[in-house]
């Protein structure tokens, strides 16, 4: 086994379906979301952006993104024993 | 490796193909509640497997392009009227999952009786009511729901319940009726309280797919647009500061555990009886007359009279339907005209039939009246080929464009002029129709005048006309 610690969770958040409303930011409970600041989407927003660690896989973010698929999670498989 | 967990339900269509171009984005601003409400729905028809049989009432307000988004069947209501949709909908297609999504201006203003009436009726339907106590679409009114001291565009100084009422609580209102099996409030604030909107919405859609009866979420749900609030998850902050303490969540009724699964009442006639039940004779109709030997262009014609008011477009309607029914054949007459009783213009269908008519529209007509030039212009295009086109060449100093169909041009306003009264006119025209297809005896033509003449001081003039009418076209015919 490596020390490397491996996230539960991960999540894909689609530039261009997203608004930039921000609740994800808010709901995620370990604050891995971010707006991106350098990015300017098709719609004319920042988008959120995953910060690439830490995410839990725990799907709030998911359920308070108001738009059907701009954001997609992710959870690691159980490893089978 | 990581295993996808959550993803776009498969309840939405891929693509929402709306105005120029494939969208892939809902129409909601950032942050809407709805968009919120809309995926946990989505999910829930997917996982309960009922998104084939599901049937989305939409309704007038933010929601409206609903249909754009959910992959079910789709019906757009009139402002307030998605749960009388939903009840029509539901008791035609007993098996189908029928849901009234509405907002609170379309559910609690307008619509306050209809979302009333369908609860105490216990209609077999699933109500989501989103509840975001201001009119969103319209940019910003106040609702129904509104709250006590919230500035909108109509309530600038806040809401005064003196003046405006007090906002209205809709679950406690519903749950007060007998019939309602399943009614709850939930919110979109935090994500505890996702978590409860979620099971919530689930719950009222096993209660129908139980058939256990009605069933009402209201969500409360946040307007970042509309509140003007600073940014958008702003307006998390702001139904709990402000709705919450109003708008308690929680269920307000659940009789889910007592409820009998509903059955619809077994001794409902067959739908073969029903036409005898109210009185409507099918299979015993007798057609005493028959248009057999008819040429063929001129059988179960469908008609279409165009005028100006007071030219008596809708009255020759009138009189053609009247003598096809005492001939004993199925007619129709559907009016089309402006507010105006003289002057403006009108036109009318008119179908008389060997055979049922399933709509009394006429679009590809096989006959068209046209008493004056606008008439002509606009309504000749829809006439079949081979089509019959009377005109009133008193009123039209044009020629058809038309040259496929058969023509049938008589000075009907100057012949009626000559009889002493020019709206006899559309008689003469009536006697030149019925005389060229041969489509009811004059004879039934005079015993008519009798029915359908309100004045009956001018049957006389009305025969003379309809006479004057069927001689024209007699000479014209000897003539070539």
């Amino acid at each position: 086994m490596t020390e490397e610690k491996i996230d539960r969770g991960k999540i894909e958040i689609d530039v261009d379906e997203c608004k930039g409303c921000g609740l994800c930011i808010v709901a995620c409970p370990v604050s891995v979301i971010e707006f991106s600041r350098d990015i300017i989407n098709k719609q004319g927003y920042h988008p959120a952006q995953y910060k690439g660690s830490g995410c839990i896989g725990c799907g709030n973010c998911f359920y308070t993104c108001p738009e059907p698929g701009a954001i997609t999670v992710y959870r690691l498989a159980k490893k089978q024993s | 490796m990581y295993e996808k967990i959550l993803e776009k339900p498969r309840s939405f269509y891929d693509n929402y193909p709306r105005k120029d171009g494939d969208i892939t984005v809902t129409h909601y601003c950032p942050g809407c509640g709805h968009g919120i409400a809309h995926k946990m729905i989505a999910e829930a028809l997917s996982d309960l497997n009922l998104a084939e049989r599901t049937i989305l009432i939409s309704p007038v307000g933010c929601s409206v392009f609903a249909y754009y988004y959910f992959d079910v069947g789709n019906i757009q209501a009139a402002h307030g009227r998605a749960p009388a949709v939903a009840t029509g909908v539901k008791r035609a297609n007993p098996d189908s999952i029928v849901i009234s999504y509405q907002g609170d201006g379309d559910l609690a203003a307008i619509g306050g009786d209809e979302i009333m009436q369908a609860a105490n009726r216990g209609e077999q339907i699933t109500v989501f009511f989103i509840n975001n106590a201001i009119y969103g679409m319209t940019g910003g009114q106040m609702a129904p729901t509104t709250l006590v001291e919230q500035k909108t565009t109509t309530s600038p100084y806040g809401r005064n319940p003196h003046n405006e009422g007090f906002p209205i609580r809709v679950c406690e209102l519903l749950s007060s009726l007998e019939a309602p099996v399943y009614i709850e409030r939930v919110s979109l604030h935090n994500s505890a309280a996702r978590a409860k909107a979620r099971k919530a919405i689930r719950k009222a859609l096993q209660v129908q797919a139980d058939r256990k009866g009605f069933s009402l979420v209201e969500i409360l749900s946040g307007c970042p647009t509309g509140w003007k609030v600073k940014q958008p998850s702003d307006s998390l902050d702001w139904i709990e500061k402000y709705m919450l303490p109003y708008f308690p969540v929680g269920v307000f009724k659940d009789n889910t555990e007592k409820a009998e699964p509903f059955r619809y009442i077994e001794n409902v006639p067959p739908k073969s009886e029903l036409p005898k039940l109210i009185d409507i004779p099918m299979e015993d109709k007798v057609v005493q007359a028959s248009m057999a030997d008819l040429p063929g262009p001129y059988r179960n014609p469908r008609i279409k009279i165009a005028g100006f008011g007071g030219q008596g477009v809708l009255s020759l309607g009138v009189a053609i339907a009247q003598l096809g029914l005492m001939q004993g054949y199925d007619v129709s007459w559907l009016p089309s005209y402006g507010p105006e009783m003289r002057g403006g213009t009108a036109h009318c269908h008119v179908m008389v039939s060997e055979h049922i008519i399933g709509s009394p529209l006429v679009t590809a007509s096989t006959v068209c009246v046209a008493m004056n030039k606008p008439s002509l212009e606009k309504f000749e295009k829809e006439l079949v080929p081979g089509g019959l086109l009377i005109t009133n060449t008193s009123m039209i100093d044009i020629e058809p464009t038309r040259k496929d169909v058969e023509w049938l041009p008589i000075p009907a306003t100057e012949m009626a002029s000559e009889l002493g009264n020019i709206r006899f006119g559309n008689m003469v025209v009536l006697g030149a129709y019925l005389q060229k297809t041969g489509l009811v005896p004059l004879k039934v033509a005079f015993d008519g005048l009798h029915i359908f003449l309100k004045a009956k001081r001018f049957i006389p003039d009305n025969e003379k006309a309809i006479q004057v009418g069927a001689d024209y076209v007699s000479k014209k015919l000897a003539g070539k």
